[in-house]
């Protein structure tokens, strides 16, 4: 597993881990049941701080995404069909967020957005829709 | 998680100077920077730690050991130490050093001493005086390393080293705290050194303990913004922690999460935010 810290990036260095931890964990590269490494040898081993480190795997484990076996380490946790949809809802309302900065921009209220939905829900599932 | 180094209210005063009332934990198995000018009181603040001088007020626990305690003596045999400069005696070589120190710590390991000769490239036969500085230095610290040390405290012992041994040295205190028993002390005008390997961060101005914070959280928090006036005055002044102002425009230290989402911030260094503070009076 390749993990990449970026000192000069706007993320905090436990959000970096965190967020590749969790890809790793989400997209499979790290398997369920798998040992992830120690906090400290992570820290060392990246040159970064053990608190930061620690803070990354207490959040991943927060979300459920490791479980930590007292004396013996940090597991991959079972995936969980919740949490990929949770994970997924946060990536919506992401974007829903930044249609809501746009729209405002190009005058399109709430209502126009919606039915906008509408039409690209149709033309998904095939229907033929008036052309826009 | 327990401290390797606990200091509660403590106050030392000389003619012209004084060390005031000084907080201080250093959780077991992580590395603490300390920064300051010149003066600010951080040679004072190691030497107190090893009672090298005498404290008029205030407690000291070392390794869990409190200062008064009849055996804090043999605490010092875990404490290893690296001051500015090395002072040994001029005409001792490395291999004689090895038997001097032998006779001095009863955990010295004459093998692990040699490991680090060995791995430093110091010459075994040359006398402490025809040594250059950066050996002297390296020389030092194989020695703070070789007695099986729980707590590392170096004052400036990387300062006047070439980048390249520097970052030797650091590579070297990263692999010590490999092991979570093990602890470090360092104080350095270098601040990206510090930057490097630190956990957390006290920042001594003046005497006093303006802050010890976890690294990576100080510079979450803080950030520098470039601004013209105008903008300048539109922040509002709690999310304010240092100002420099010129001709053209202003750099602004700022607290990130206090100001709003439209500007953007760039990623700030240690050093940046250490300045700012150290100039800025600190802004608390």
């Amino acid at each position: 597993m390749d993990i990449f810290i970026s000192n000069t990036s706007n993320h905090p260095i436990y959000q970096q881990i965190y967020e590749q931890l969790r890809n790793a964990i989400l997209s499979g590269t790290m398997e369920e049941g798998e040992l992830l490494p120690s906090i400290r040898t992570l820290a060392k081993d990246l040159r970064i701080s053990v608190i930061t480190t620690k803070r990354a795997y207490d959040e991943l484990e927060k979300d459920g995404y490791i479980h930590t076996v007292a004396g013996k380490g940090c597991y991959v946790a079972p995936k969980n069909t919740e949490q990929v949809k949770a994970e997924h809802c946060r990536r919506i309302e992401e974007h829903l967020r930044a249609v809501l900065m746009l729209a405002p921009a190009c005058g399109l209220t709430i209502e126009e957005i919606k039915i906008w939905i509408q039409q690209l829900q149709e033309e998904e599932q095939g229907c033929p829709t008036p052309s826009k | 998680m327990s401290n390797a180094i606990e200091i509660r209210g403590l106050n030392k005063e000389y003619p012209g100077f004084a060390l005031s009332d000084i907080d201080l934990d250093l959780p077991r198995g992580s590395i603490l920077g300390l920064v300051g000018e010149n003066g600010a009181g951080k040679s004072t603040l190691i030497k107190l730690i090893l009672k090298a001088v005498n404290r008029d007020s205030g407690t000291v626990r070392v390794l869990g050991a409190d200062q008064d305690d009849p055996d804090f003596g043999t605490v010092k045999e875990s404490v290893g130490v690296v001051l500015d400069e090395a002072y040994y005696p001029e005409v001792l070589t490395a291999k004689q050093l090895d038997k001097v120190m032998a006779g001095t710590y009863t955990h010295w390991d004459s093998r692990v001493f040699h490991q680090y000769l060995l791995r430093f490239q110091l010459p075994e036969n040359k006398m402490f005086r025809d040594m250059s500085r950066g050996t002297k230095m390296k020389l030092a610290l194989a020695v703070a390393l070789s007695h099986d040390p729980k707590l590392l405290l170096l004052d400036e012992a990387t300062s006047g080293l070439d980048p390249m041994i520097r970052d030797e040295m650091l590579d070297l205190f990263n692999e010590f705290t490999r092991d979570e028993d093990r602890t470090i002390l360092i104080s350095s005008h270098i601040v990206s050194d510090l930057e490097k390997i630190c956990d957390y961060i006290a920042f001594l101005h003046k005497g006093k303990l303006l802050l010890c914070e976890e690294k990576d959280r100080l510079v979450e928090q803080y950030a520098v913004l470039k601004l013209g006036k105008q903008d300048l005055e539109s922040l509002a002044p709690e999310s304010v922690a240092g100002v420099r102002e010129n001709k053209y425009g202003a750099e602004v230290l700022v607290y990130r999460d206090r100001i709003p989402s439209t500007f953007v911030t760039e990623h700030t260094s240690l050093e940046d935010i250490i300045l700012f503070l150290a100039k800025g009076g600190a802004g608390e």
